[in-house]
């Protein structure tokens, strides 16, 4: 659907208020129930025995001990699970470990048991007889001839021709355009280097958590915490043998999830469990559990190379990226290496990903997956280049930004986006005259993520008191059933109070993709606007019926039926309310529906400015401003999209000072809890400055484009910027925690000794 | 597992004296649930001290403090005499963890958990801080440097628990620090650490007492950096002596939370920051 | 593993459970008492989730034993507001969108509560100190601070 009309002559009455939300009240009194809050008479406890291996081969499993003890109902193992050929076989391995345990974490069994207690000592009753074998965690070396191999199936693909010896390396792509030998001969000035960033984890505070009860017949329910329901419901139906209408699966209230609950870990675990045991299962992870058996994201290595001319413009740019992306393939490389330069409009560009896997878990998607690691590396380069050749970094952006018309270096031709528009804003925000002091610096970076429509359906009921139910059925990660109900209620012209949103569970709802790629706001809203448009129809239809004039001759204007045409002014104008209270006596219930797979929603493009202060005695860096500037298209709650730019932000902080998966020389996890991984507190942040830029994607009848994500993708590179404005020194590794910053200026000659 | 909450200091001793299996002592248990939870500690008994009444007292004793066994942090802050005689130490039990940790989080269970990490123990070391062990053989007292040997160890005997710490008197124109490096604001666990008190006469330091924490198996009380500091006026020779001392003094390793070199760097750092602090103490008084 | 029977005040309420000696406070509430306000994000003392007040002092209800409540009062965010009658803190955590996913919002809550009743007038840094044990991973703390703030203005004009 197109934008409506002209933005400049848009106007909204609902749209961009910024009313409470629906599920506030049962948040801020602990009714509102997550994942774990759900209980069942004769629940059992579920409880996952892991490998603490990081690779080994299984030689047996006997749980005849852990079968036999008072109190377990059931136990499983991958000889529960129908071993699989197709696009699950990744999903199914990595639920419950067949012949190799790939991972330090990695499932190998399950119990289901009368108390926690029972479950606990049954794990310790299975022995598996393990094989251990040589591991491999870092990227570069998993990469080396001679690395340990994961999969002897393992043939690169996107190599011609098609290598005929396993390696851990699943996949080379290729993205660009022009020809970046010429492109470079024209530059002045060239600058490359290598960078690193480390995996980190999503954090959500709420671990996985889900409730399976499941028929022996198959049918049953499922209650979790997930980013995707039909997503869960299809992939347990399919693991489990059993028919996708047979189980019908609810979405809790979500503790985030920031992508990484858009697949199962333990929710087909818990329906094997409750099938087998003919009893409820509740399985709730633990947080150790959570880091070493979820999905965090990859690590990566990076080489980056862009060359300028004199007077500042790109004459061309490269990139290599390896991104480890955990035991199996699917690193999120190739959306990395998209991203890498689409916020500059190039004639010569080229990037080369590569996707490994090597002894970590699956990585998942993390917001915005693969880009902040390209652009930390593109974004430090494009920081040396403007210091080189003397520019301010917001201009030297400016002078190379992506436009409405520029090709892409991923291929499509932009349409209307608003990176210049973010940049000038920043560069008009007071923070960016702020004077800085000593030991204290400023970053600039820009990011940029596509943003996703997808599978969408909702349903819109007209209830007998002029109320509105609407159902859709992607989780509410952030807000969105606010927007939802706000959306609703501008197309209908009724208020915001009057629409009520929920998530609706599978079994009432067709088929919606999980909620990611930011596409909530704009593929459910764009399907609430279709369905609030349907429902109108129909309404007027209605007003017709009770008028006795055509259908055509009835608009729909600020909440009511007004006759039009020639039969303008005939009758008094009918409110949505009038008309429900009737339909039961003018033709049945009013709905209105949509279901579609959204298309063009428009790209999201961010810039932020930080300002640190380094410690030169120890290294340690401190927050001192922080400022996004990100294009919305049109913010339908604008509150929640600075809550999605603080969000995204303070997590690119986190990933740029402190958070890393740390592996000890044993392949296992060093840091598998809160206290050693180390995401941003209360006290390390200042407040966060928010420019919402409203450049209209044409896309959407309001102009609206996803905003979760782009936030995270400029971090990284600008707190680097930052911290190498104020110390004089370009690190190329994140995070920048103090031993690494501290090493670097003391190498260099730069610390302080108080 | 059993679960006693004794009502007397007795009561708990005999309780720990007849205990058959592993038994652990439970005063904030910010510690010890955690070491539940991961299965490192699977305790048959557990000994609440905390219904004890003198375990939850600070009591002034021969001009200095006497804190039992079960107060928490938090009541350490809200303590202004003892705050005002040792702010070093009392900000080192203060760094233990959230404000919810506060609550709960004692000195003696930080003593007696022997992190080398621990954050009050170089500072109680510095302000020469005794243990009161009571045990099935009585009471003895012991300097706290000497209750932890190595992480998770003590020199505790069967049935014996540090009933309390004695904090003794402040002398005059002396004043005590404790810092802490972490990479966070807070949070963590400290990566290198440092207390120092010290007393001034006619300006010169005329007595310090230097502690390290997280550089080596247990905190290490520093002759050296003390040395280092007599009769200065802490100027910034005697500082580039304490630093050099406390970096020379640091055996650490390379972990998740640092590297040998950094802790190196940083005790120095660390040491001449508070003593500046624990100077101007010293002067204000 | 032996029972322990515990009798406590949950939210001015005299209850009882009965619990394994092991079990913490944060499990008798959810699992004993059917008050799932509180959350589990790690079960260390690290995120805050579970805050609970303890005769009167913040603390992890994961970091308690279920047998510590003997004897007790325990308050938990299920008793924060008065019947239909919202806590201005509450109220401002709405106002503010303080909460994306809402999670830590009723640990963050309890905890906002206990430094507002010992300091009226907290400035920005002793607010963000105060709750440096309570970790949202979706706001950028941003907002709730400022909820904080503006209830605690709130609250002085009574």
């Amino acid at each position: 659907m197109p934008l409506d009309n002209p933005p400049a002559k848009r106007s909204f009455k609902t749209v961009g208020t910024r009313p409470l939300r629906p599920d506030g009240l049962d948040k801020v009194t602990g009714r509102a129930r997550f994942g774990a809050d759900a209980t069942a008479p004769g629940l059992l406890v579920g409880r996952i025995l892991r490998s603490p291996h990081a690779h080994a081969k299984i030689k047996s499993i006997d749980i005849s001990k852990a079968l036999a003890l008072q109190g377990v109902k059931a136990v499983v193992t991958s000889a529960d699970f129908a071993d699989r050929t197709d696009g699950l076989r990744d999903v199914l391995v990595n639920v419950m470990a067949r012949d190799k345990a790939l991972y330090e974490g990695h499932a190998v069994a399950a119990v289901a048991a009368s108390t926690a207690e029972v479950a606990r000592k049954a794990l310790k009753l299975i022995k598996v007889d393990y094989e251990v074998l040589p591991h491999v965690t870092d990227v570069d070396e998993a990469m080396k001839p001679g690395a340990p191999v994961l999969h002897d199936d393992m043939f690169t693909k996107g190599v011609e021709p098609a290598p005929t010896k396993a390696s851990n390396i699943a996949l080379r792509c290729e993205f660009g355009h022009g020809d970046v030998e010429a492109g470079f001969k024209q530059a002045a000035v060239i600058l490359e280097d290598s960078f690193k960033t480390e995996a980190t984890h999503q954090g959500y505070i709420e671990p996985h958590a889900c409730l399976a009860n499941i028929a022996a017949d198959g049918q049953g329910e499922l209650w979790c915490c997930t980013q995707g329901h039909f997503m869960v419901r299809d992939t347990c139906a399919q693991l489990l043998g059993i028919e996708v209408s047979k189980l019908r699966v609810t979405a809790s209230e979500i503790g985030g999830g920031f992508g990484g609950k858009t697949t199962v870990f333990i929710e087909p675990v818990a329906c094997a469990l409750s099938k087998k045991a003919g009893r409820p299962v509740k399985i709730v992870m633990t947080r150790d559990e959570v880091f070493k058996a979820s999905g965090p994201t990859s690590s990566a290595s990076m080489d980056v190379k862009i060359g300028v001319s004199k007077d500042g413009r790109i004459t061309a740019a490269s990139a290599t990226l390896r991104y480890q992306g955990g035991a199996f393939a699917g690193s999120p490389v190739e959306m990395g290496a998209m991203c890498a330069f689409a916020c500059y409009d190039l004639e010569n560009v080229k990037v080369v990903g590569y996707d490994v896997v090597c002894n970590r878990p699956k990585q998942a998607a993390y917001r915005a997956p693969g880009a902040p690691m390209a652009a930390f590396a593109v974004e430090s380069i494009m920081d040396s280049l403007a210091k080189k050749i003397g520019l301010d970094p917001i201009d030297f952006r400016l002078k190379n930004a992506a436009k409405e018309g520029t090709k892409s270096s991923y291929g499509p031709t932009f349409g209307p986006i608003g990176l210049v528009e973010t940049l000038q804003a920043c560069k008009a925000h007071k923070n960016y005259a702020a004077k800085l002091g000593k030991n204290q610096g400023r970053g600039v970076s820009s990011g940029f993520w596509f943003n996703f429509g997808g599978q969408t359906c909702v349903s819109l009921n007209v209830n007998i008191d002029g109320t509105v139910g609407l159902s859709v059925g992607t989780p509410d990660i952030g807000g969105s059933r606010a927007s939802m109900s706000l959306m609703a209620a501008e197309e209908l012209g009724i208020a915001y109070e009057q629409v009520k949103t929920i998530i609706a569970d599978t079994a009432s709802l067709g088929y919606n993709d999980v909620t990611d790629g930011s596409r909530v706001t704009f593929a459910s809203g764009l399907a609430t606007i279709h369905a609030a448009r349907d429902a109108i129809k129909k309404l007027c239809a209605r007003a017709a019926k009770t008028w006795g004039i055509p259908e055509d001759a009835v608009v729909w204007e600020a909440g009511h039926a007004k006759p039009a045409g020639k039969n303008a002014g005939e009758f008094e104008p009918l409110s949505l309310a009038e008309i429900a209270a009737t339909v039961g006596n003018t033709g049945g219930p009013v709905a209105g529906h949509c279901e579609f797979n959204a298309e063009n929603a428009g790209p999201a493009f961010a810039s932020h400015v930080v300002d640190v202060e380094v410690d030169p005695a120890t290294g340690r860096t401190t927050v001192l401003r922080y400022l996004i500037a990100q294009d919305a298209g049109k913010a339908i709650h604008p509150t929640y999209v600075e809550g999605q730019f603080q969000g995204g932000a303070a997590q690119g902080v986190g990933w740029a000072l402190n958070e890393e998966y740390i592996y000890g020389a044993d392949g296992k996890l060093q840091n598998a809890g809160f206290l050693d991984y180390r995401v941003p507190v209360c006290s390390d942040l200042p407040m966060i400055d928010t420019v919402i830029v409203e450049v209209p994607n044409p896309g959407h009848p309001y102009g609206v484009r996803g905003v979760g994500e782009a936030s995270i993708v400029p971090p990284l590179a600008a707190v680097a910027n930052a911290v190498s404005d104020a110390v004089g020194i370009r690190l190329p590794q994140v995070p920048l925690s103090p031993p690494r910053v501290l090493a670097a200026l003391t190498k260099d000659g730069r610390n302080a000794k108080s | 597992m059993r679960y006693e909450a004794p009502e007397t200091l007795d009561a708990a001793v005999s309780l720990l004296v007849r205990a058959g299996g592993a038994t652990k002592v439970l005063a904030g248990g910010t510690d010890l649930l955690v070491q539940m939870k991961a299965g490192t500690q699977e305790p048959d008994l557990i000994v609440d001290i905390k219904r004890i009444p003198e375990m939850r007292q600070i009591t002034a004793e021969k001009g200095g403090f006497r804190i039992g066994a079960a107060v928490p942090s938090a009541e350490l802050g809200e303590h202004k005499a003892l705050v005002a005689a040792w702010p070093g130490v009392v900000e080192a039990a203060r760094l233990i963890g959230s404000t919810q940790v506060q609550g709960r989080a004692t000195i003696v269970g930080n003593l007696c958990n022997a992190s080398p990490a621990a954050d009050s123990v170089p500072a109680m070391m510095a302000a020469d801080a005794v243990a009161r062990i009571v045990g099935p053989n009585g009471t003895r007292e012991v300097p706290v440097g000497e209750i932890a040997t190595a992480p998770g160890k003590t020199t505790l005997a069967k049935g014996e628990l540090v009933a309390s710490v004695f904090l003794p008197a402040r002398p005059a124109h002396a004043g005590d620090a404790y810092l802490r490096f972490i990479p966070r604001t807070e949070m963590d666990i400290a990566v290198v650490s440092c207390g120092i008190s010290l007393a001034l006469d006619g300006g010169k330091v005329a007595s310090a007492r230097v502690a390290l924490g997280a550089v080596a198996a247990r905190a290490l009380l520093v002759e050296e950096a003390a040395k280092a500091i007599l009769g200065s006026s802490l100027d910034e020779a005697a500082l580039d002596r304490l630093a050099a001392a406390c970096s020379a003094a640091a055996k650490p390793i390379d972990d998740k939370r640092g590297t040998k070199a950094f802790r190196i760097q940083v005790a120095g750092v660390l040491a001449r920051r508070a003593a500046g602090i624990a100077l101007k103490r010293a002067q204000a008084k | 593993m032996s029972g322990v029977h515990v009798s406590t005040t949950v939210n001015g309420d005299a209850l009882e459970f009965v619990c394994d000696a092991d079990e913490t406070l944060l499990d008798a509430l959810r699992n004993r008492l059917g008050l799932t306000g509180a959350k589990e994000g790690c079960g260390t003392g690290d995120c805050g989730a579970c805050s609970v007040m303890l005769d009167g002092r913040l603390v992890c209800s994961c970091l308690v034993l279920g047998a510590e409540a003997e004897g007790r009062k325990v308050e938990t965010i299920e008793g924060m507001a008065d019947g239909e009658a919202l806590h201005p803190l509450q109220q401002k955590f709405l106002e503010h969108a303080a909460l994306q996913c809402g999670i830590c919002t009723p640990g963050f809550l309890v905890a906002a509560k206990s430094l507002l009743e010992r300091n009226a007038d907290p400035s920005e840094h002793e607010v963000r100190f105060w709750l440096a044990g309570n970790l949202c991973r979706c706001t950028g703390y941003d907002k709730i601070v400022r909820a904080v703030l503006d209830a605690a203005a709130e609250m002085r004009k009574g």
